[in-house]
């Protein structure tokens, strides 16, 4: 089973490299971005096909590990 | 004085620490590898060096945070234990839930690698007891992530706790804006746990312990630490 995990910065974070992208969006003259925030996506191959035990699995990933809860924000999809 | 240096993958610290250490107290410390389950017995003083312990892949210390001998380090500092995170070290113990909050991407997203200064905040810890209350010392900062942000909360409470070590200050230790260097909030470069035995610091006070390169601002921390049985209760 698969599954995405999308890991992105809280509101009010301050995100240096968000704005930088944002600069070098502006810099290409792409026009109508507003803000850019970034974040990390994690592909994962689970080996139970189970979906309760997955989305399990999967919080427990977030919470020790992926995201760091002070400052980051984490969404799990289970394929 | 006993201490244990920890060693991670991709740390480069751990020489000039071990050093700093042997020329305060007079003894080697022993360099426990990250995968042992236990501190040697007797251990006085853990050090968490600085570097890029694997390659700062996910956050930096997130992966150290997490290795067998961080257990036997929390379990040192619950009973009291003394543990100082310089740098990639402090972020490792943050990541690890021994000191709050996190060191995020500098500021202006540069890495940094020059001479600062700080304001020494108290001088009855350990690890201060032998610089004066407000001294202003000269240490180096070399970090690409040492932008401390916490939660206001945690911020208002370290204040009021007065569990914040060091601030980013000028030669004169005046604490501004123009002071600091990575957009920590308040100033902060390093801050102790509850009880103030767990310190963690991104300067380097290892790097200024010879006058042939550069000071000795740093050795006071070190000799602190040496003397740490001398500072009452």
């Amino acid at each position: 089973m698969k599954a995405r995990v999308t890991v992105t910065l809280k509101n009010g974070v301050l995100d240096p490299q968000g704005k930088a992208i944002e600069g070098a969006l502006k810099s290409l003259a792409i026009e109508g971005v507003a803000s850019v925030r970034q974040g990390k996506v994690f592909d994962l191959d689970l080996t139970t096909g189970d979906k309760a035990k997955a989305e399990a699995v999967l919080k427990e990933a977030c919470e020790k590990l992926l995201a760091n809860t002070v400052i980051e924000n984490y969404r799990i999809e289970v394929a | 004085m006993k201490s244990a240096v920890l060693l991670f993958p991709g740390l480069n610290r751990e020489g000039d620490v071990a050093r700093a250490l042997a020329q305060a107290s007079g003894q080697k410390p022993t360099i426990v590898w990250h995968a042992e389950h236990e501190l040697p017995s007797g251990t006085d003083v853990v050090v968490v060096p600085g570097g890029f312990s694997y390659g700062d892949y996910l956050r930096c210390g997130a992966i150290a945070a997490r290795a067998n001998i961080m257990d036997a380090v929390r379990t040192h500092a619950a009973r009291g234990g003394i543990v100082l995170g310089i740098c990639n070290g402090f972020q490792i113990l943050c990541e690890s839930g021994l000191l709050p909050g996190v060191l995020m991407r500098n500021r202006d997203l540069k890495f940094i690698c020059k001479m600062q200064h700080l304001r020494v905040e108290r001088a009855d810890s350990v690890f201060t007891h032998r610089y004066k209350q407000g001294q202003t010392i000269k240490v180096c900062i070399a970090h690409g992530e040492g932008n401390y942000v916490a939660d206001e909360a945690t911020i208002a409470s370290l204040e009021a706790e007065g569990l914040v070590a060091f601030r980013y200050a000028d030669e004169n230790g005046k604490i501004d804006d123009a002071a600091n260097p990575n957009g920590s909030i308040n100033n902060i470069a390093g801050i102790y746990s509850p009880n103030r035995r767990v310190l963690g610091m991104m300067p380097h006070p290892e790097d200024l312990i010879d006058s042939l390169v550069g000071g000795t601002d740093g050795c006071g921390l070190f000799e602190s630490l040496a003397n740490f049985q001398k500072l009452a209760a």
